[in-house]
């Protein structure tokens, strides 16, 4: 039953898309006042109330499992616990689609529901933009992947959840970064009601900044812990591997990164109106490439997707119809826009032009090379492309872009002159080159770890110069806000740097009571048990760590899951200030002895800390630009109300 | 370096009940004994695919397979052989998929032209747009 008005909750969700597609089409046009075009805004509330039932119906029938639920019988199973039973709603294609569905109108409700800066026609189109992503989404389940078939008779016994995916982190990922994708095609759908409706100044980039900002902390947060899961669950002490599955969430974060630093020119200053179009377009682009990627199996084998093209075609399809909507839409009206203010060379917006085609050409090549072995797959040939040959092109463009933040905050809006700045510029290039020599003259680092050191150590202080000549207390939110979220770019930098420069590697076999040297770590290995878990049985590993006196216990397992049959391999972690003691539990190796992987990673955890100083900074930007909002609205009602009693007062 | 692999070897196959990958490839979990071999190593077999896995290198991976390609990495660098005779052995017999490190060759040369090209549109925008706003 349960399933049932989950499905009958999706196709009534998808008969309120049509209307508010139809309503919002209809007052899109000039003049429009009619009864129908005023049901748009109603239509978008009910529809994302009514795909939050819908989800709520799946999530349930994942509750109980309901093994007459096809999707259920598949992934699921009874023995598992309660959270990841739940958590097994969104870990398949079926769940996790109608998860981006429900976030996606859930989103078209809150702008129709609360934004009421911009005219009516504004909001018709831009809802009327939502309604036609949601139902090409709508459709894709609907008519290829429904989560609430039925299986006739129940399956006995259900095939259960991919173990690695039973974890806190793997819950919580895919609805961060679905809340990152649909965040910017709330973006995307206010640019095309601008391109529509040709308002693109400042008031369409501070209606847009708060959902970029939202979907780009949302991604940076989703990229942060698949990048931590990667790391402590699959068990290869690695943390980014420009896999591209990982890929496609770094694209839309480097479009969004870009879109959210065009998006503050415009509001600010009124210039780059084309340019912050054009980047809106190109991030939506960005998370259709990303679900494309991840949804239509393409990644495994080219040749799966041949074979079975419904679901990759029809995805492929809509990302055909919405990127070269987008595009056409662009090219027919982006003339008709005026470029907005000048600038000159140097100055703020001078800088953030910097950023914006940096970050454009990062994003180039990070398409280039997630695409480029799937062209040469379908063509015949098979080729890899991994951290050698991402990490030094992607830094010919990066180290220019993290050279120009280092001062770029600091600098004037509209023009200014580098002299201003000359005391922390210099004091910029003492720390890099002091850093630089250190480094080379010093340690192992190789030639990027050495820069990205430098720089990060430069970046660490530069990022507060916005600082010099204010009054502490009348620093905006907002600025705090963009400081910290720069100071975090040089922590995570620096975990990065030091984590590829210094790490510590020891593989040994060792029997009970032999002792192990590991970077300033000394591991003794006491015995190895079986213990059990609740749908698992393992090996556990006992082994006693210390450094300078301190001694601790570490337990990484080698776990047998049953319902899925498969093994996984628990990290044990031991985190200090200055990073992480990463151990693993490897195969019985003979004779009582056991295999054992230990890595020391020198500060390896500022990865990740950097990632939540930057998803911060933008929350504080969000409520520092909210407040500013909200006080300019009052301060121009204010001056509203007086003028109107002046005048009221004249004519007595 | 060569007598570390044997006594490896010798060690291995000596150990009763030791389990099938340790005896065949001995060197797929043993770390060489000289520090600065054992770094190259490393650093290649970072940059190898395993070619039974979905997105990971041989230094990476639990693979059987996996195992047998660091043996073979690990007793060659030991035999003396460079990191990139290795990797050219190894394209070699595996072809280009094998390395993470695409070379510039009929297939791959487009991923160095074209960021090139990229560069060089960079350029051309920032000359452009902050060029003609300057003084």
């Amino acid at each position: 039953m349960i399933a049932e008005l989950g499905l009958a909750a999706l196709w009534l969700a998808a008969g309120l898309c049509v209307l508010q597609l139809f309503a919002g089409v209809l007052g899109a046009r000039a003049g429009d006042d009619g009864v129908v075009s005023a049901l748009t805004r109603p239509a978008a509330i009910v529809q994302g109330l009514v795909l939050l039932v819908s989800f709520a119906c799946l999530l349930r029938v994942f509750a109980v499992t309901d093994l007459s639920v096809a999707l259920v019988a598949a992934n699921s199973h009874a023995d598992k616990p309660l959270i990841y039973r739940i958590s097994g709603a969104w870990g398949n294609h079926e769940g996790s689609m109608l998860l981006w569905v429900t976030i996606l109108g859930l989103c078209s409700a809150l702008v129709a529901a609360f934004e009421r800066r911009m005219d009516d026609r504004f909001m018709k189109s831009m809802l009327a933009a939502q309604a036609f992503i949601g139902l090409g989404f709508i459709a894709f389940l609907l008519f290829s992947s429904n989560p609430f078939a039925r299986l006739n008779p129940p399956a006995d016994f259900g095939a259960g959840l991919n173990p690695l995916l039973q974890d806190i982190g793997l819950a919580l990922h895919p609805p961060t970064l679905y809340l990152g994708y649909v965040g910017l095609s709330v973006a995307f759908s206010f640019v095309v009601a601008g391109l529509v409706t040709r308002q693109a100044g400042p008031e369409l980039a501070r209606v847009m900044r708060p959902w970029v900002l939202a979907a780009w902390i949302a991604l940076t947060l989703g990229i942060a812990a698949g990048s931590y899961w990667a790391y402590y669950e699959l068990g290869w002490g690695g943390w980014w591997f420009w896999d591209p599955v990982e890929n496609a969430s770094l694209m839309p974060w480097l479009a969004a990164t870009a879109l959210l630093h065009s998006v503050g020119v415009l509001a600010a200053r009124d210039a780059l109106r084309t340019w912050t179009i054009m980047l809106g377009v190109v991030a939506f682009s960005m998370s259709m490439v990303g679900t494309f990627l991840v949804r239509s199996g393409i990644l495994t084998s080219v040749h799966a997707f041949a074979v079975d093209p419904e679901r990759g075609g029809f995805i492929l399809a809509l990302l055909a119809l919405y990127v070269g909507g987008a595009f056409a839409l662009f090219a027919l009206r982006a003339g008709a826009l005026a470029e907005g203010k000048r600038f000159a060379t140097i100055s703020r917006e001078g800088a953030l032009v910097f950023n914006n085609v940096m970050l454009s050409a990062i994003l180039a090549v990070v398409l280039l090379g997630t695409l480029y072995p799937l062209l040469a797959e379908a063509f015949g040939t098979r080729v890899s492309i991994g951290p050698p040959y991402y990490n030094p092109v992607t830094a010919v463009f990066a180290v220019p872009m993290l050279l120009v933040l280092l001062v770029g905050p600091m600098l004037r809006w509209k023009r200014d002159k580098l002299s201003r700045v000359r005391v922390p510029v210099a004091l910029c290039v003492a720390i890099l080159a002091a850093g630089l020599t250190v480094l080379v003259f010093f340690t192992e680092a190789g030639v990027l770890s050495t820069i990205g050191l430098a720089l990060a150590a430069a970046l660490a202080l530069a990022s507060w110069f916005p600082l010099r000549g204010r009054k502490l207390r009348r620093v905006p939110l907002a600025l705090w806000g963009s400081m910290l979220a720069h100071f975090g770019i040089a922590v995570s930098l620096f975990g990065m740097a030091s984590e590829s420069a210094f790490s510590i590697e020891r593989l040994v076999a060792v029997e009970a009571g032999d002792v192990v040297e590991v970077g300033p770590f000394t591991a003794s290995l006491r015995a190895v048990e079986p213990v059990a878990g609740p749908n698992w049985s393992a090996l556990q590993g006992d082994i006693l760590v210390s450094r300078g006196g301190s001694e601790t216990v570490l337990q990484p397992q080698a776990r047998y899951f049953t319902e899925p049959a498969q093994n996984t391999s628990e990290a044990a972690l031991l985190t200090r200030w200055d990073g992480q003691l990463y151990a693993i539990l490897g195969d019985a190796a003979g004779e009582g002895r056991w295999q054992l992987r230990l890595w020391w990673k020198p500060f390896v955890t500022l990865i990740w800390y950097g990632a939540l100083l930057i998803a911060l900074g933008g929350l504080l930007s969000i409520f520092g630009h909210l407040r500013g909002s909200a006080r300019s609205r009052k301060i121009r009602e204010e001056v509203a109300r007086r003028r109107a009693e002046k005048e009221r007062r004249a004519r007595a | 370096m060569i007598a570390t692999g044997l006594a490896a070897i010798a060690l291995a196959v000596a150990a009763p009940g030791a389990g099938q990958a340790v005896s065949s490839a001995p060197l797929a979990n043993t770390q060489l004994a000289d520090p600065q071999a054992e770094a190259q190593a490393q650093d290649l077999m970072e940059e190898l695919r395993c070619l039974t896995c979905q997105s990971q290198s041989i230094a990476d991976s639990n693979a059987p397979m996996a195992g047998d390609m660091r043996h073979q990495v690990r007793s060659r660098i030991a035999a003396g052989e460079s990191p990139e005779e290795v990797r050219a052995w190894l394209v070699e017999r595996y072809g280009d998929y094998i390395t993470y490190r695409p070379g510039i060759g009929s297939a791959t040369w487009p991923l160095y032209a074209l960021p090139i090209l990229f560069l060089l549109i960079a350029l051309v925008v920032l000359v452009r747009r902050l060029g003609r706003n300057g003084e």
